[in-house]
């Protein structure tokens, strides 16, 4: 067991765990599935095959601007309701990123669950008030002339951005360039 | 509420830490609280996002900041469940004990001596609804936001109040989440995408940012029936 096991919230969850069990509201395999979901079928790899369609395919592209909730579900993925999607598109002259400072909110169904620095407190207090600060502090310096726009998910909308691909990988094809898309790409704290 | 879950512009924050190659879940323990939200919702406990987002904002404000996101679900559910009657804090306690814990460590959940009623909630059929009325708003719209606190749930962040911004999208009427958390009715209100500068939140600073939020109608008044120019 590593140390992050023996938290008192760990013991606390685990406490609560065998309490549900016993009561029938829980099962093991109800958790083991939820691990192997997040795991290996909703994640980041499920919006880089958007990405990736996107780059491709200009009318797909622009069905996705115009409606994301529907050009997605051209993909049938699973997990995660999302009651509309909106995708915004990094430009020479527009930076999107994506927060949710009340809470966390992000879209499953197309990113998987958000990483713990999305959750963390650094990042969604000082990503609305700092941004240009901070996406530098996270690797990513943009110039003063470019216009960063932060989304805070404070409703149901779900925002995803679509980076600007990446010059080098021109002609590749849509599965090679779905490779190519990070998580971090698509919250708009990285460029490709 | 002004929680410390309303964290937009609060100082004093440090550098964001990313983890590299991080797993969807650090330990299993995490992926049990994440299926216990899906079991309470099975068990009838909650039905709504609204209710159990406000039962994580209820949590004791230390634990939110330090006991980690799947730490503060926990809290979220176990204020839940103490409040349905489903488990008892003292038998949650008991349990712990008797696995290794102490009741000396800090515990995350505050339930509600009261809890608010749970009301009709029917579960499953998303957020978006259609009302008989039309959006007092449109795209271009200059708006302002409300400047009052709530004592309870609400998804109007602190930073936002009392500013003026633009209405960039809109969407259909949704349910109203400062209600519904409440067992007050799902009462739909029109949902807007408002965009403000930077420099209208924080007073000075960096012309080129924006910073946009989705922001139900009853938190926004007209400004002079401006269009944005």
């Amino acid at each position: 067991m590593t140390d992050h096991d023996r938290e008192p919230q760990a013991i606390r969850a685990e406490a609560l765990e065998s309490l549900l069990i016993e009561k029938g509201l829980l099962t093991a395999d109800a958790i083991d599935e939820v691990i192997v979901r997040y795991s290996e079928r909703v994640g980041p790899m499920n919006g880089a095959r958007v990405v990736a369609r996107a780059w491709i395919d200009p009318d797909f592209k622009q069905r996705l601007l115009e409606d994301g909730t529907s050009a997605i579900n051209e993909f049938s993925f699973e997990g995660g309701r999302i009651e509309k999607l909106v995708v915004v598109e990094n430009t020479e002259k527009v930076h999107n990123a994506v927060v949710c400072t009340l809470c966390s909110c992000y879209p499953w169904a197309v990113l998987g669950l958000p990483p713990r620095w999305y959750k963390d407190p650094q990042y969604r207090s000082r990503i609305v008030r700092e941004p240009r600060t901070v996406l530098k502090e996270m690797g990513l310096d943009l110039p003063a002339d470019l216009e960063i726009r932060i989304w805070d998910s404070s409703a149901e909308v779900r925002y995803m951005v679509l980076p600007q691909q990446p010059e080098h990988s021109l002609g590749k094809s849509e599965q090679e360039l779905a490779q190519l898309v990070t998580r971090n790409s698509m919250v708009g704290v990285e460029s490709l | 509420m002004d929680g410390i879950h309303d964290l937009g512009g609060k100082p004093g924050h440090g550098e964001v830490v990313v983890e590299k190659d991080e797993p969807a879940f650090h330990s299993r323990w995490e992926a049990a609280v994440f299926a216990m939200e899906a079991a309470g919702i099975a068990a009838g406990v909650w039905t709504n996002v609204d209710r159990f987002r406000h039962a994580i904002e209820r949590i004791d404000p230390i634990a939110y900041a330090t006991h980690g996101y799947y730490g503060r679900w926990l809290g979220g559910i176990e204020n839940l469940l103490v409040e349905a009657g489903v488990v008892t804090r003292e038998s949650i306690d008991a349990r712990m004990e008797k696995m290794g814990g102490s009741l000396q460590d800090l515990v995350a959940s505050r339930p509600n001596l009261v809890p608010d009623p749970v009301g009709d909630e029917p579960a499953g059929r998303g957020s978006s609804r259609v009302v008989n009325r039309k959006p007092k708003f449109a795209t271009g719209d200059l708006v302002m936001t409300s400047r009052k606190a709530k004592s309870g749930h609400t998804r109007l962040p602190a930073y936002a109040r009392g500013k003026t911004g633009a209405v960039v999208l809109t969407h259909d009427a949704w349910v109203y989440p400062d209600s519904n958390a409440h067992g007050q009715g799902e009462d739909p209100q029109y949902l807007y995408t408002v965009q403000f500068t930077g420099s209208e939140l924080w007073g000075a600073g960096d012309e080129n940012i924006k910073v946009s939020l989705d922001l139900f109608e009853p938190y926004l008044s007209a400004v002079d029936g401006r269009k944005l120019s």
